[in-house]
């Protein structure tokens, strides 16, 4: 299936694409930032997603909690996530809101700053801590997200740190930290606008040009370090994590190619016929046949800077020890590198993968936010409309290559959370892991 | 840089007219209802079969075996097992999922139209011809007794259990789990299996709904072919004891030593799904917790930073299910997050809620009307639940005149008729030496401590 795309790009540098679909009368706004918590800088983990926050406290028009009020009396929805490499915020609202839509979005890019107050930054300060204790602290594998990254990433590295924050952290920033970030970060020229569904596209132009064209360019950003890395780990790292869990639980990390490439699609499907749903190789083996896991799965991270992780995520029945769980993934990894994946698997694997993209493009907003991702990561929105054929091409061998070169022993990250009672298993594996 | 253009907003254009997919409803030769809602955007159909096999069904002391029965469905059939069930539908770029809820067992999928035909066939045999094999019940009610054990560490599900046993009489099924407790699910036997499948998978009480790229004639042949076969008569329909635990209001603790946030819920059983007061109790419900911008999430968020969220919902069952407030509070705002519900509670009874605040409420639900049935799922388990609850027909038509007309007297009597401070069950996972101090204080109710288990510590 292919959308139909328009782009265009602003003076100020704001790139818009737009995608028509009359079917409903409702439309979808996308705005991608081009930052994340990579972008933070030391002694302020977390503050990108505190930013992120902070957007919807009111602009120089927009009073506090008047945007969520706004968007939800018109029958939308709304919401923004924080991730490494960029913030989204997002709304899908009945087609004739579509200007006042855009007018909230220019209000809070263009005149964020005096909506702000200290008063603002203190409450969803302790808004985001109490989502930290929620997500994180009080939650069983919690802090699984800020070990990982920190195990795969070396300290340097922008994908390193915590993305929601250490508590001290957040406790540091202030309302300079705020007004800071916005004039760097915020900009039109660090930003994509996607549109989707039901609108009329001279009037949508217009409106864009009306509400965002005055914005000035931004003084441009900081450079991030260089984030390339090799290919490989170059050494099998492990992290036994004794806490407060019922059954261990695995996450074996890879460290795999960039979102967008090649490679990257042999990788996501590798990690279809290792980890996605029953008919899975993890599945037949860890959780139906030796019954040695719950759940099992793997994912990819999506990341179009550096690298990207390949992770499996497998949680143990009871009775079985965490060390006896990552033999058992580990086992069945040796056995892929070994055994040659069949076209079957893989047409398997493609199969899934292709009923879930068209699955996900029913949804206005599900369109616009891939179109954003492509149009910020590699300037083409078009390549949303390629993602099959992508996925179609990988072959058996392809999978095959990058088994070989990147699920060997010196490419794998065990996280492992193992219950705090039973230390003696964590003694074991850490006995092993040091034999 | 000039910011005349802000000054003033855009007003909204005029509105394009939206309806609800039309569907049709037939009966298949054998006594399955066939609802369809064609919509040819995408070439794709998702298929639901909702049996009259939810948890009620189950007997006293066998909790859990509707939940087991629908996901043994999926582990094999007379002539293929599991795994090859799985592969099958997966190769079709399609996976097969079924589980009890209350009232009913949802078996569904999606699928591409070009392997419809194909993945109807299997679809079919998975509710026609399960052979329900001995090694994989046994793997199934290990996995549930491993997530039950799992839960003792999680705060949020063990919240919503917790209040779920607090909230119901004894004797309702309500007042446990969904899919069932340790001893409940160990109890339970093939046999068990067997009869509550054969008692209750039956064709006469059967619905299958198809939504997407497919015409009725096309759907009643399909199906006629795939499902032919199967026969059996509407089970008998199930009497539910709904009832609250009696008593008035109590503050219940369950351990969750050095947690650093409070999971709480404040609840009592509310009302069946049909009922005259749905639309008024909605709305109410959308104001009190409902929505981001409701009272409870704008006082314990946006006014005192207690917590990430918080909401209220009326959970719809054909029975009575329960009215629930959720949130979690840093653990030192606990009483006080507490004592603010309550207080909400008792604004929303005691005087009308303000024009503004209706129009927020209702112009959101008419509004997102459209947004919430942009997928071929959404359309189908939509027109699924108009089966389970029989709905008549004209509900969606008429759903957002019927929304619109909700008035601030409504809404005040519903609260009146509908929220009951003097019953409501609060119970709080966390730290007993840091919440329960001040929990008495609030003088809430009688307070009563628990271990991790849930077994009774005293007062």
């Amino acid at each position: 299936m292919r959308i139909p795309i328009d782009t265009f790009r602003l003076a100020n540098g704001l790139f818009v694409t737009l995608s028509e679909d009359h079917s409903a009368p409702i439309v979808a706004v996308n705005l991608w930032y081009h930052v994340g918590s990579a972008n933070e800088r030391e002694g302020r983990t977390g503050f990108a997603h505190l930013f992120e926050h902070m957007l919807f406290q009111g602009s120089a028009h927009v009073g506090t909690n008047e945007h969520f009020e706004t968007i939800q009396r018109a029958g939308g929805t709304l919401n923004g996530s924080t991730w490494l490499e960029r913030t989204n915020y997002f709304e899908t609202v009945p087609s004739n809101h579509l200007e006042s839509i855009l007018w909230l979005e220019a209000d809070r890019m263009g005149y964020l700053l005096p909506g702000m107050t200290q008063q603002k930054l203190d409450l969803q300060r302790d808004v985001v801590k109490n989502e930290r204790r929620w997500s994180v602290d009080n939650q069983p594998y919690g802090t699984w997200l800020e070990r990982l990254d920190a195990l795969c990433f070396p300290p340097t590295h922008p994908f390193h740190h915590s993305l929601i924050g250490s508590m001290a952290d957040l406790s540091a920033a202030s309302l300079e930290d705020v007004a800071s970030f916005f004039r760097t970060f915020y900009t039109p020229d660090n930003a994509v606008l996607s549109i989707a569904g039901d609108f009329d596209p001279a009037a949508a132009r217009a409106a864009i040009d009306r509400y965002f064209g005055h914005i000035p360019r931004g003084p441009g950003k900081p450079p991030l370090p260089d984030m390339m890395l090799p290919p490989t780990f170059g050494e099998r790292r492990r992290e036994v994590v004794p806490d407060a869990v019922a059954l261990p639980r695995l996450f074996l990390a890879f460290r795999s190619p960039v979102f967008g490439s090649d490679d990257y699609y042999a990788a996501s499907v590798c990690g279809a016929v290792l980890g996605m749903r029953r008919g899975s190789r993890l599945y037949r083996a860890l959780v139906r046949e030796q019954q040695l896991a719950q759940e099992i799965g793997a994912f990819t991270f999506d990341l179009a800077k550096g690298a990207d992780l390949l992770v499996i995520d497998a949680v143990a029945r009871p009775g079985v020890s965490g060390a006896e769980l990552e033999h058992a993934v580990g086992r069945e990894v040796d056995r892929l590198r070994e055994e040659r994946v069949t076209a079957e698997e893989v047409e398997r694997a493609v199969a899934l993968i292709e009923a879930d993209i068209v699955n996900a493009m029913q949804s206005a907003g599900e369109r616009a936010d891939q179109l954003s991702k492509f149009a910020t990561f590699f300037g083409d929105p078009r390549l949303v409309n390629e993602q099959v054929d992508r996925y179609k091409a990988v072959t058996a061998r392809a999978v095959d290559a990058f088994a070989q070169a990147r699920l060997d022993e010196d490419n794998r990250a065990s996280l492992l959370y193992v219950p705090r009672a039973a230390e003696s298993v964590a003694q074991d594996v850490l006995a092993e892991a040091t034999a | 840089m000039s910011t005349a253009s802000f000054a003033t907003r855009p007003l909204p254009g005029e509105p394009r007219p939206y309806a609800f997919p039309r569907f049709e409803r037939r009966t298949l030769s054998n006594g399955i209802t066939l609802v369809v809602a064609p919509v040819h955007r995408l070439p794709i159909v998702t298929v639901i079969a909702v049996t009259d096999a939810g948890s009620v069904a189950d007997p006293l002391g066998r909790e859990g075996l509707a939940s087991l029965v629908a996901a043994m469905l999926a582990e094999g059939t007379a002539s293929m097992d599991g795994e090859m069930l799985a592969l099958r539908f997966e190769r079709l770029g399609t996976s097969f999922s079924a589980y009890a809820d209350w009232d009913v067992g949802v078996a569904s999928m999606t699928v591409t139209r070009s392997h419809l035909a194909d993945a109807l066939a299997l679809f079919a045999e998975t509710l026609t011809a399960p052979s329900f094999p001995a090694r994989e019940l046994e793997r199934l009610k290990a996995e549930r007794l491993a997530e039950l054990l799992q839960l003792r560490t999680e705060p949020r599900g063990l919240a919503d259990e917790m209040m779920a046993h607090f909230v119901y009489a004894p004797e309702s099924r309500f007042a446990r789990p969904m899919a069932g407790g340790a001893a409940a699910v160990e109890a339970i036997t093939a046999r068990d299996v067997g009869e509550l499948y054969t008692a209750r998978y039956r064709a006469g009480g059967t619905t299958i709904v198809m939504a997407g790229d497919v015409s009725t004639d096309d759907a009643l042949a399909l199906l006629e072919e795939s499902f032919g076969v199967w026969g059996g008569s509407a089970p008998a329909p199930i009497a539910v004891v709904d009832a609250p635990s009696p008593g008035a209001r109590t503050v219940h603790v369950v351990t969750k030593a050095d947690a650093p946030q409070s999971e709480i819920r404040v609840a009592h059983v509310g009302i069946p799904r049909i009922h005259p007061d749905y639309f008024r109790v909605t709305v109410m419900n959308a104001v009190l917790g409902g929505l981001f911008s409701s009272r409870i999430n704008l006082n314990l968020r946006e006014r005192n930073a207690y917590t990430y969220g918080a909401r209220s919902e009326f959970d719809w069952r054909r029975a009575a299910g329960p009215f629930v407030v959720s949130t979690a509070v840093a653990s030192e705002a606990t009483a006080a997050a507490t004592r603010e519900i309550l207080a909400e509670i008792d604004r929303m009874r005691s005087e009308p809620i303000t024009e503004e605040e209706l129009t927020l409420a209702t112009s959101y639900m008419s509004g997102v009307f459209p947004i919430r049935y942009e997928t071929t799922a959404a359309i189908a388990t939509a027109l699924a639940n108009l089966v389970v609850y029989g709905l008549d027909d004209s509900y969606f038509d008429t759903y957002r005149a019927n929304i619109e007309s909700v008035t601030t007297t409504d809404v005040l009597e519903a609260a009146q008729r509908h929220l009951h401070p003097e019953r409501l069950r609060i119970v709080v996972i966390g730290d007993p030496a840091e919440v329960a101090g001040p929990l008495a204080a609030l003088d809430a109710g009688p307070v009563s401590l628990y271990d991790a288990e849930g077994s009774p510590l005293g007062s």
